[in-house]
């Protein structure tokens, strides 16, 4: 190396011109780095975040407009989205809550705080803590009645945690569609669960019997209850199968939107 | 060093290809390869990540301390590693889902850190960059070899559009599933370095050990 040494200059050119390996000069060239590395870090994550944050929130409502069946490529997604109504729903009583902004509210968050979420026992979709409050979103028919409701589920899979909703009609009963926006399952076995066939198989499908009894079922044959209620398990993804049927039903029966959806079905809520 | 600038940016594909050759890299190579898409993202972003790492740190190398050396190399990767991952999930917010920890992994990729060590501490910038653009783009090659062979005969598209049309759409193609899984990237790999190898013999390593000729008596 012929690197030039020219005569330090000023009070920084002399500490540079330490040796490298002295500590002041080490202390000085870590704090330096840190502090420019970590200027530069903040600053790209700062002036990122508004267009990050709007990304996440376009995929999202992609993905609600795609369970609802109006997505098309190219479309305004904003625009198309202004059609649906979000409400934020007590699981518990099964009734909408005006007690937080359904615009802003956070389904995850509130999961995970103590305060709006309860811990389960008895968990068969792996997701621990289950919140209190979910925000679904409603269609509205021309009349101003509800046309579909689309409401958000999860639970583990394999080796995730899916993140989907599910979208019946205004019977609560009629299953629309199912989607999952969220997901890390194995490619090409697992995450056929994006596949187009296999969420084609979910709609016309019923979630409860005349008694009003939840048949709903992944599996690779039929129960007792018929092909009404039967969707085909994914062939190769067992476990995934598994996990969407456990979550689906989860979700759909006592622990989530039973009573919800018994409002709907007697017409208490519109 | 008596490199050309076009031997650095040249040599890295073939004749001193980081993964086939210097066999590093490994690790993301099986995880990002399953489609073509996703691998050129990725070969864009280590190539992005190792060209100016390499500068900066070229930059500062008569000022890094040899006790901290290893640490000041992993700050400025990682910085630059954020700046990618910030980027991608701001401007290419699906492929980001898709690659969700492997851009962070980066870091931990032992190209970048291996050119850091072995080039840019005792090259001008210039050339260390160059040299970062070069192994980037052995990297990406190899990357987009694994990629066509794993997207094209497991999912039967290249780049997401249909080439055979699979059994499960309707088409007559049953995929290899066995492509879509990482192992089946250390095949393909082995069967490159075995290609390159057969190419170009020089690239085959001395036998560490001499098999003993048995004496009949």
């Amino acid at each position: 190396m012929s690197d030039a040494t020219p005569q330090p200059k000023g009070p920084l050119g002399r500490f540079l011109a330490l040796p490298t390996d002295s500590v002041p000069k080490t202390v000085f060239v870590a704090v330096m780095l840190c502090l420019v590395a970590s200027m530069f870090v903040s600053a790209a994550a700062v002036a990122l975040r508004p267009l990050q944050e709007v990304n996440k929130l376009i995929d999202k409502q992609v993905n609600i407009l795609q369970v609802a069946g109006m997505y098309e490529p190219g479309v305004d997604v904003v625009e198309a989205f202004g059609v649906f109504e979000p409400q934020v729903l007590e699981i518990a009583t099964g009734t909408f809550t005006d007690q937080f902004d359904a615009a802003s509210f956070d389904d995850r968050a509130a999961a995970s705080d103590p305060a709006l979420s309860v811990a389960l026992d008895d968990d068969p979709a792996g997701i621990g803590r289950q919140s209190k409050f979910v925000t679904v979103y409603l269609l509205r028919d021309d009349a101003g009645g509800i046309d579909k409701v689309i409401m958000p589920i999860h639970g583990y899979g394999l080796w995730s945690t899916l993140y989907g909703f599910i979208a019946l009609e205004e019977n609560g009963n009629d299953i629309f569609g199912l989607q999952f926006y969220q997901h890390g399952e194995t490619p090409g076995l697992g995450a056929e669960i994006d596949n187009p066939r296999w969420k084609a198989l979910w709609p016309g499908k019923r979630v409860a019997d005349a008694n009003g009894e939840l048949q709903i079922h992944v599996a690779k044959a039929p129960n007792a209850s018929g092909a009404d209620y039967h969707i085909d398990a994914l062939a190769g993804a067992t476990l995934t199968s598994v996990g969407v049927n456990n979550l689906v039903q989860f979700w759909l029966g006592e622990t989530g939107y039973a009573s919800f959806l018994a409002n709907l079905k007697s017409g208490d809520i519109s | 060093m008596s490199q050309t600038r076009r031997q650095m940016l040249i040599d890295p594909l073939v004749d001193n290809n980081p993964i086939t050759l210097q066999v590093l890299g490994i690790c993301s190579a099986l995880a990002v390869t399953s489609s073509l898409q996703v691998a050129f993202v990725m070969s864009l972003a280590v190539t992005f990540v190792t060209a100016f790492s390499s500068m900066f740190i070229s930059m500062l190398r008569n000022h890094i301390p040899g006790s901290i050396r290893i640490i000041v190399q992993m700050v400025i990767i990682a910085s630059l590693v954020i700046l990618v991952d910030q980027v991608l999930k701001a401007y290419a917010y699906e492929i980001s889902k898709t690659l969700s920890v492997f851009v962070g992994l980066i870091i931990t990729n032992c190209i970048v850190m291996g050119r850091a060590e072995a080039f840019a501490m005792k090259n001008p910038p210039v050339a260390s960059f160059i040299d970062g653009i070069g192994n980037g783009l052995g990297y990406g090659l190899i990357l987009m070899l694994v990629g066509f062979f794993r997207e094209l005969f497991g999912a039967g598209s290249l780049f997401g559009i249909t080439i055979f049309e699979t059994v499960n759409n309707g088409g007559w193609y049953v995929p290899n599933g066995m492509l879509l899984l990482p192992p089946s990237a250390f095949f393909i790999i082995g069967l490159i370095i075995w290609a390159f190898r057969a190419w170009k013999p020089a690239q085959v390593e001395e036998r560490e050990y001499k098999i003993q000729t048995v004496e009949s008596h």
